[in-house]
Parts: structure tokens; sequence; C-alpha cells
């Protein structure tokens, strides 16, 4: 089934409240369709604590909201719970549900790290989302754990924006040798299903990161949502891979240094970088930011 | 029916066992710890069937507890201190969840400055979250408080967290003798958990925790909170009558000691209430007209039932083991508000503050805050809240910073 056959009547209802040309919302429609409604998706505070509002929800399966630090611990509860409930035959087989936790990045990088770590050290048999804004976007899009070099925010709005680098979450969890981490993007649907109907025959810890292209936050055209996506991954600032048995690798390449477009391509389409080309360009930073990829695809290069 | 020696610990271990709960997300901290190694080690041995993981800490306890009660298992768990400090966002929310569980915390004293012994800041700072505290002064009142406290949160008519109380080190780590009721009678009196439409299920979904918009649908859900909880007052009363016809110990929502013709009576919680008792002995050998009543519960509040033991009486003295600061004490506060609107209310309300950290209440402390009523109600005048502290103590300390203060340096030469 590849992603454009998937049948219009989605999984995920309409008329959330999430903002027109979310991208976080377009990862979950589709890893949604894949998992199915047998699922509670377990959440943490973030943008899409809105999409259940009492008493609505676009959910076809589960929910419950936690807190922002600790869904992961929830998912820990709940799927003890289940297995307790199945062993002892209270349930049958048939009302067991996947554990999804969904969070964004300002709880997956910073304050909800020590409950995802203990629950990858538990081994928890679960699937981990984090939608990747890039910043604190529910409350006005301030700067994060996850917000690129030289991004301009609400709390860093000076010339040369975040002074701050994103933090490599990625390796961060693939150090706990979990079953599965893998970056996704809804911009590549093809990729996407790929990796999550390969996660779906998986158990234990099966964590994903999303770029989730903000509108709100990045100041582009909610129209321009997967266009800008795309671009992230076109010019190598979002890697789509995998860490799988011990070693990572790539799922889809950016075309070679010199072929594919620069980063200032992905950069120029968000205001959150317009400081960088007006009023002069920024010929330093813009500069950095590219070497900055170019280096770690080189690498990646070095290795394949 | 066997007596043995058990600890508070021990006691809230046996509770649990005997309601055989089925799911502890446990985390260590002290003193509460012996009752999650008591629980594991009987899983170890396979005398009991229960599921116990160890968490990050106890925001993810508390998470966890409240996910796999919203799940539908019977759930347990023990935590101190800090802990529920840093759980406290948890047990907020969880208390707003509506599902049933119950948390044993043995109340140590808060930082700053950081300390083992206990006091009630601990568990008082949960006061306002939706769980309801049953507070204990023994070991085998730990043990059938835990038992009762499963009864009173999985009724339908209740369905909110309830946390048991005792105090460390004073009860936590002192063996008393303790009837373990037979598993039998405990199984009758409390069979498994029936969850009814508490569940996470493939073929009922269901949407737990959802964020409210707006103050309406917000207030709905907390009053709802409130009056479930003021439910529980009756639902104890028939589920603690119960348990005595079944064990021989009714506990009722209050406590009364030598109260009946009291002219003035002590008022406290918890384990330093035993010796309150027997201050109440001596002052009455030597002619005091003096009672104790120890609420049990003090969420719901018991607020009638303490204007019942305490209406028509001469003088009454709270002993808070808790500080609220820049107020004083916490029950002082709640009861004064209880007994204002009673015609009968006592014609004096005394406020003391003792035992902070573990600090010891003497039987001299005890007389003088019993004169010192007394002396007011001749008087007429209601002294102000007094914190209880001694000259010798106070001595101790100027001792202490006098050597940490004196003129050698860390060689042994003169400053």
């Amino acid at each position: 089934m590849s992603a454009l056959s998937m049948k219009p009547d989605h999984l995920l209802g309409s008329g959330t409240p999430a903002c027109a040309g979310c991208g976080a919302l377009e990862e979950i429609r589709i890893i949604y369709e894949i998992l199915g409604e047998k699922t509670v998706f377990v959440n943490a505070a973030g943008c899409m604590t809105l999409l259940s509002v009492y008493p609505f929800t676009p959910f076809r399966g589960s929910w419950i909201y936690t807190a922002m630090a600790s869904a992961p611990a929830g998912a820990q509860g709940v799927r003890d719970a289940l297995d307790i409930l199945l062993r002892k035959k209270r349930i049958g087989a048939e009302e067991n549900v996947t554990v999804v936790v969904l969070t964004g990045d300002g709880s997956a990088y910073g304050m909800g790290l020590s409950s995802t770590s203990g629950a990858m050290d538990r081994n928890l048999d679960f699937i981990y989302i984090c939608y990747d804004n890039e910043g604190y976007g529910n409350t006005g899009y301030q700067f994060s754990a996850a917000t690129p070099h030289g991004v301009r925010t609400s709390t860093s709005t000076g010339e040369f924006g975040h002074s701050g680098y994103k933090k490599d979450l990625f390796s961060i969890w693939a150090a706990h040798d979990p079953s599965y981490v893998g970056t996704i993007c809804g911009s590549e649907p093809g990729d996407l299903v790929k990796k999550i109907k390969k996660i779906k025959k998986m158990s234990g810890p099966r964590m994903l990161i999303g770029l989730a292209p903000c509108p709100t936050g990045w100041h582009f055209d909610p129209s321009r949502t997967i266009e800008v996506g795309k671009l992230g991954v076109a010019t190598g600032t979002w890697p789509l891979k995998e860490y799988v048995n011990g070693s990572v690798c790539h799922t889809k390449y950016p075309k070679e240094k010199g072929k594919r477009p620069l980063v200032e391509e992905y950069l120029r389409c968000q205001r959150r970088f317009e400081h960088l080309f007006h009023p002069r360009r920024n010929e330093e930073m813009l500069s950095e930011i590219q070497a900055g990829v170019d280096k770690y695809w080189q690498a990646v290069d070095h290795d394949r | 029916m066997s007596r043995v020696l058990l600890t508070g610990n021990g006691a809230a271990a046996w509770g649990a066992r005997l309601a055989q709960v089925e799911y502890l997300p446990a985390f260590p901290i002290t003193p509460q710890t012996e009752i999650i190694e008591t629980v594991g080690a009987w899983i170890e041995d396979g005398e009991m069937e229960c599921t116990m993981t160890t968490m990050d800490s106890e925001h993810s306890m508390f998470t966890a507890a409240g996910t796999a009660a919203a799940t539908g298992v019977r759930v347990f768990t023990a935590s101190s201190s800090q802990g529920v400090l840093y759980g406290m966002e948890m047990i907020y929310t969880v208390g707003g969840w509506r599902v049933p569980l119950v948390m044993v915390n043995v109340s140590r004293a808060l930082s700053a400055p950081i300390t083992l012994e206990p006091d009630h800041n601990d568990v008082l700072a949960t006061r306002d979250s939706g769980f309801l505290q049953l507070h204990c002064s023994t070991c085998q009142e730990v043990l059938d408080t835990v038992i009762l406290a499963y009864r009173l949160t999985e009724d339908k008519r209740v369905r909110l967290p309830v946390i048991v109380n005792l105090d460390g080190y004073y009860l936590s780590f002192t063996r008393e003798p303790v009837e373990i009721p037979e598993p039998a009678a405990i199984a009758s009196f409390l069979p498994p958990f029936d969850p009814e439409d508490i569940h996470i299920q493939a073929t009922n979904p269901l949407s737990q925790g959802v964020a409210v918009l707006g103050g309406s649908q917000y207030s709905y859900f907390r009053y709802e909170n409130h009056l479930a909880s003021l439910e529980a007052l009756a639902v104890y009363r028939e589920i603690s009558a119960e348990y005595g016809r079944l064990t021989g110990r009714d506990y009722g929502l209050v406590d009364e000691y030598w109260c009946d013709d009291a002219e003035i009576v002590l008022v406290m919680v918890g384990s330093f209430a035993t010796k309150a008792k027997e201050a109440v002995n001596r002052l009455r050998r030597k002619g005091f007209a003096v009672g104790l009543v120890r609420p049990r519960l003090l969420r719901p509040f018991p607020g009638e039932a303490l204007a019942e033991s305490l209406g028509g009486k001469k003088g009454v003295a709270v002993i808070d083991q808790n500080l609220s600061v820049g107020k004083g004490g916490i029950i002082y506060s709640e009861l004064a508000s209880e007994l204002y609107k009673r015609p009968d209310r006592p014609d004096v309300l005394t406020s003391y503050i003792g035992g902070l950290g573990g600090r010891d209440i003497s039987l001299e402390d005890f007389h003088g805050i019993v004169s010192e009523t007394k002396a007011a109600l001749s008087s007429g005048t209601t002294p102000p809240p007094r914190l209880l502290y001694s000259h010798h103590e106070l001595a101790r300390i100027r001792g202490l910073q006098k050597i940490a203060e004196t003129g050698y340096d860390r060689n042994g030469g003169k400053k």
C-alpha cells in the first residue's frame, strides 16, 4: 500500500483545533492510519493536547492526557496494567491496544527526558512519537532544546537569533539501544509509511522524531507545509534515518554536495530565519549552518 | 488470625498484601523504602502476585499509578516527603481523574533544611488535591486502614484516590504487636476490584484526562471532585462499621479518648497522639478533666463529627505537627472554621505547633498546653499561637553554633 492509495476516510477525524497547515497533524494522521484504532495515545502537554477537548476527540481509539514530563511513565502504567489484565484473562487478546506516547519536542528534548530514558531502560513495549517543531509552539514559539542555531523565537529575538544548538535527541535515544529509533517527516510519506509498517511488527521501545513544519512558529504560509518539509530533507538539514540493531542507516539521501539545494533554500522560506537575510545577509552564520549540514553528510558518506 | 511484631512499614505492606494489590509502581525514599522492599521480596518469593515496576522518579511513579488505575487494575504505591512534592503535579492530576488507588505516605518533614524525621507538611501539601487522607497512629491501624482505604477508593460513590498516612521513624520503624487478619476474611470484605466503566480497551475506546476550555466546564469537574470527597464521610462510616463487625476494630471518623466529661480537649493526628493519650492519663491522675480527639480523616474533613465531639467543651487545644509558614497550624484553622458556626462552640481554642522534623512533644509540653488553655478559660484571653520549644533546646543550639564558630582554623591554629 502506498501512502497515496490510503483511503480518504481517515481514522483521525477532521475539524481538530490544530493550526492550519500543522506538520505534526499530517504525521499523526498518516501514522494513525497505519497503526489503527486499537491504540491508546498517551499524551504530554503540548500542541496536540488540544486535539481532545471535552467532550470531543478526533481519535477513534483511546486517549489519555498525563502531564508534560511523564507521558512515557503513563505508557508504562497502561502497558503494565493491560499485561496484568491479559495474564489474568480479565480481558481477551482482542481488547489489547498498542501504547503510543505523543509529545512535542519541548517534552521529548527536555522535561520528559528522564521518564523517556526510564521507559527505554525498562524495555517498555511502546511507540513514542515526538513531533518536533523545534520550539515551544503551544505557548507562542519560544526556543527549546530542539531549536536549531540562529532561529528567531519569542525568546531569542536578537540579531543572531537562538545562540544554542539543536540537541541530538536521536543519538541520546539510540544510546539506550531501544528496538528502534527513526526520524520521519510528514512531507516524505513514502519513507514514513515504510517505517511505521516496520515498527508495527516490532516490540519494545520504538522511538520516532518527526520534523513538524509549523506555520505559526516558523512563519510560513500554511499552504507550504509539505514544501518546507521537503526542503528540510532535500537540503540535508533533516536527515531521514533509523537506528536498528546497534547501527544507524539513512533511509533517504539528499543529493551530493554541490548538487543538492543549499540550506538557505530551506531557511529562506521561513520568516524565523529572516534576520539571516535582512536587512543584510549574514554570510558568517549562513556558512556556519551550511558547513554543519555538509559536515554531517560528509561523515555519513564516509561510512557508507 | 495471628499477632506478630510489625513495624509501621511492615504493617502497610501487609495491608497491601491482604488487599491483593495487582500493581505497584515504586521509587525508594526514606523512610518509606521498607514497604516496597517488603512487597518486592514477597513477589520474588511467590507469596504475592503483583507486578512491581521501579520508576525513574516519584513524578513518573504517580503517573504510572494513575494510568494503571485508569486501565482497571488495583494499584498500590508509597512515598514520603520530597517524593510527594516531586510528584505533586501528578497527585493533583490523578486526583482529578477519579481513579481508585491507595498511596501510603510515610510522613517526613520537608526541605529546607533537608531532614529525615517526621511532621505533616508533606501529607498536608496534598490536602487540596482530591486525594482522601486517612491518618494512623498505631501499626495495627496502618494495616487495617490500607484495607479500608481500598473499599473507600473503589466505592462508586467516591472513586477518589486515598492516602494512608503514618509517621516516619516513630511509626514506620517502631515494632508493635499487630493482628494480621485471615486473608479469606479480608477477601470477603474486599472482593477483587471491579473497574466497571474504568478501562482502556480496544473495542470500547475512551478518552481520559482530556482538556477542558473555560471555567464552566472546569468548575463542573472540580465541584464533582469535592462532592464525591464529601460523600466519602458517610461511605467511610458504613465501611468501617462493617470492618468492625469482621475484626472487632471499628475506626470512627474521629477517635475520642476520655472525652465525655472533659473540660479541655486536645486535638491531634498521627502517632504523636499516642503521646497525648499518655499525657491525658497522667493529667487525669493529677485531677485535670482532659481528653483527646484524634481525627482519622483530614480529607474529607470530618467537621460534623469533630464538632459533635468538641461541642460544649470549655477549652480545645489544637496541636499541629505542621506549620503553614506565615499563618500557623493548619488543623487549627480548619477546626476553627468548623466550630465558629456552632452555638455550643468551645470558649477557648488554643493553637500549638510541635513535633516539627520529629521534635519530641514531651509530657511537660502537654502539661503546659493544658495549663495555659485552662488559664485562658479563667482570664478570658486566648494566648497567641505557640511554637513549642524549650529554653534547654535553644541553649543546645546556641552551644552547637558556638562550637562551629570556634576561633580555630581547620589546621587547629588560632584565627
